[in-house]
C-alpha cells in the first residue's frame, strides 16, 4: 500500500465513521423505525389524555412494549391514542390501557394491563377498556369543594356524591 | 439628502450584483459536476484535507462542548429536581442546534479558510492562468472537488461532533454528577425524535456544507491576485460563512422549526 493508498484507506474510514454516527443518532437516539414490517397498531379511546405525548412508552409490568405513535380527537371529543407495540405481542382482547404517572409528577406512560380471553388483538383493532389519566389539580379542586359542602350542609353530601358518581362513569 | 440616497441605492446594486456572482459561480459548479471526467481521485484527496483533518479538533471540541452543557444543564435541572431530564437537555440542544451550527463554524475555520488561502494562493501565483493555458477549466479542476468535499464532509463531522458531545455529556452527568446512565440515554431517546429533530440536524448540516463550500472557494477564485488580496479574501471567507451559516440558522429554524 503505497502513500496515497493509505490516505484514501483513512478517508474512507472517516466516511465510514461519519455515516455510522449518523447512523446511530437516526435510528438509536431518534427511533427511527423501518414502518414496513408492522408492528401492532392498535388504538384506545381515553376522557382526558394530559400530559401523554407522543413517543411515550407503553408498559406491561414495567417493561416496554411499545409507544405511543399519536394523539387526536375522534368524533365524539374523546382523546383518541394510537399505540405502535412491538409485533410478537401476544394481546388478550379484554385488556386494558390506563394512563399513569412515573412518580407524582413525573412522565405519563400507558400501563396494559392484561385481560383473560385466549382471543388475541389483532392489529388495527380497538382496546375497550381504559382509564383516563388523573389530573391533580381536578382532584384537588373536587376535593376542596366536597370539603366545603360538608362543612356547609351536614345531610346534604350523600345526595352529592351519588350525583357525582353517575356523572362519570 | 439624495446623496444618501444614491449612496444606498448603490449599496444595495452591489450586494445584489454579488450575490448574482455567487449564484452564477455556483452555477457553473454544478454545470461541470456531471462532466467526465469525474475527477474522483480529487474529491477523495480533498475529503482528506478537509474531513479527515477536521476529526481531531472536532472530537475535541465535540467532547468539551457536550461536558460543559451536561455541568449547566445538571446545576440548572437540580433546581428543579428534575436532573433526570438532563439526557433530553443535552441529546434535545446537541442535535437540533449546536451539533450543526458549531461543527460549520469549526470547519469554516479550520477547513474554509484554507481552502479560501489555497485557490487565492494559486490565483495569485498565476497557477489558474497556467491550468487554462492548458485548457483545463480551474473551476472543473480546482473548485469543484473542494467544494463537493466540503459538502459531504460536513453532515459526516456534524455526526462525530454529536456522538462526541453526547459522550462527554454521559460522563460528566453519570460519572461526576451521579445520574443513572439508563436513565441519561433513555431520556435521550424518548425525547429525540427521528422526523422532527435528527431530520432537521442533518438538513441543517447539509445547507451549512453547501454555504461553507461555495463562500470559501468563490472568495478564493475571486481573490486580488495578492499576498494582501488572498489574507484578506481568507478573512472574508471566515467572517461571511459565519455570520451566512448563524443567519441561515435562524431562518431555516424559524421556517421548518428544525
Amino acid at each position: 500500500m503505497n502513500a496515497n493508498g493509505t490516505r484514501d484507506f483513512v478517508t474512507g474510514l472517516f466516511v465510514l465513521a461519519g455515516l455510522v454516527a449518523l447512523a446511530y443518532l437516526s435510528f438509536t437516539v431518534g427511533g427511527l423505525r423501518y414502518k414496513g414490517d408492522g408492528g401492532l397498531p392498535v388504538y384506545a379511546l381515553f376522557d382526558q389524555v394530559a400530559g401523554l405525548k407522543p413517543k411515550s412508552p407503553v408498559e406491561i409490568a414495567g417493561v416496554r412494549v411499545g409507544q405511543v405513535a399519536s394523539i387526536g380527537l375522534d368524533d365524539t371529543f374523546r382523546a383518541r391514542v394510537d399505540l405502535d407495540l412491538d409485533s410478537t405481542l401476544q394481546l388478550p382482547v379484554d385488556s386494558s390501557a390506563a394512563i399513569v404517572t412515573a412518580g407524582i409528577l413525573g412522565d405519563r406512560y400507558i400501563q396494559l394491563t392484561p385481560g383473560a380471553e385466549d382471543l388475541m388483538m389483532k392489529p388495527g383493532e380497538q382496546i375497550a377498556y381504559t382509564e383516563s389519566a388523573l389530573v391533580l389539580e381536578r382532584l384537588i379542586g373536587k376535593f376542596l369543594v366536597n370539603v366545603g359542602d360538608k362543612s356547609k350542609t351536614e345531610d346534604a353530601p350523600a345526595a352529592a356524591d351519588t350525583g357525582a358518581k353517575e356523572g362519570t362513569p | 439628502m439624495t446623496e444618501s440616497v444614491t449612496r444606498l441605492g448603490r449599496a444595495a446594486g452591489g450586494i445584489s450584483e454579488e450575490l448574482g456572482r455567487l449564484a452564477a459561480f455556483a452555477a457553473r459548479i454544478l454545470a461541470v459536476t456531471l462532466r467526465p471526467p469525474l475527477r474522483f481521485g480529487e474529491f477523495w484527496a480533498e475529503l482528506f484535507k478537509i474531513g479527515v483533518l477536521s476529526i481531531l479538533i472536532i472530537c475535541v471540541s465535540g467532547v468539551a462542548v457536550g461536558m460543559v452543557l451536561s455541568l449547566q444543564g445538571y446545576t440548572t435541572l437540580v433546581r428543579f429536581g428534575a436532573e433526570n431530564s438532563l439526557g433530553a437537555v443535552v441529546g434535545l440542544s446537541l442535535i437540533r442546534e449546536l451539533g450543526p451550527v458549531l461543527t460549520a463554524l469549526l470547519v469554516t475555520g479550520r477547513a474554509g479558510s484554507s481552502v479560501t488561502a489555497e485557490i487565492g494562493t494559486m490565483k495569485a501565483t498565476e497557477q489558474l492562468d497556467g491550468l487554462r493555458m492548458m485548457a483545463i477549466d480551474p473551476i472543473d479542476y480546482v473548485v469543484r472537488p473542494k467544494a463537493w468535499a466540503m459538502a459531504v464532509a460536513m453532515p459526516l463531522l456534524s455526526g462525530l461532533f454529536i456522538i462526541s458531545a453526547i459522550a462527554g455529556g454521559y460522563f460528566v452527568g453519570v460519572q461526576l454528577m451521579g445520574i443513572d446512565g439508563g436513565t441519561y440515554m433513555s431520556s435521550m431517546e424518548n425525547s429525540v425524535d427521528f422526523e422532527n429533530d435528527v431530520a432537521g440536524s442533518l438538513l441543517k448540516s447539509v445547507v451549512f456544507g453547501i454555504i461553507v463550500a461555495l463562500i470559501s472557494t468563490y472568495r478564493g477564485h475571486t481573490a486580488e491576485p495578492t499576498s494582501a488580496g488572498v489574507s484578506a479574501a481568507t478573512t472574508s471567507t471566515v467572517v461571511l460563512a459565519s455570520v451566512t451559516v448563524l443567519v441561515f440558522d435562524y431562518i431555516l429554524t424559524a421556517l421548518w422549526g428544525v
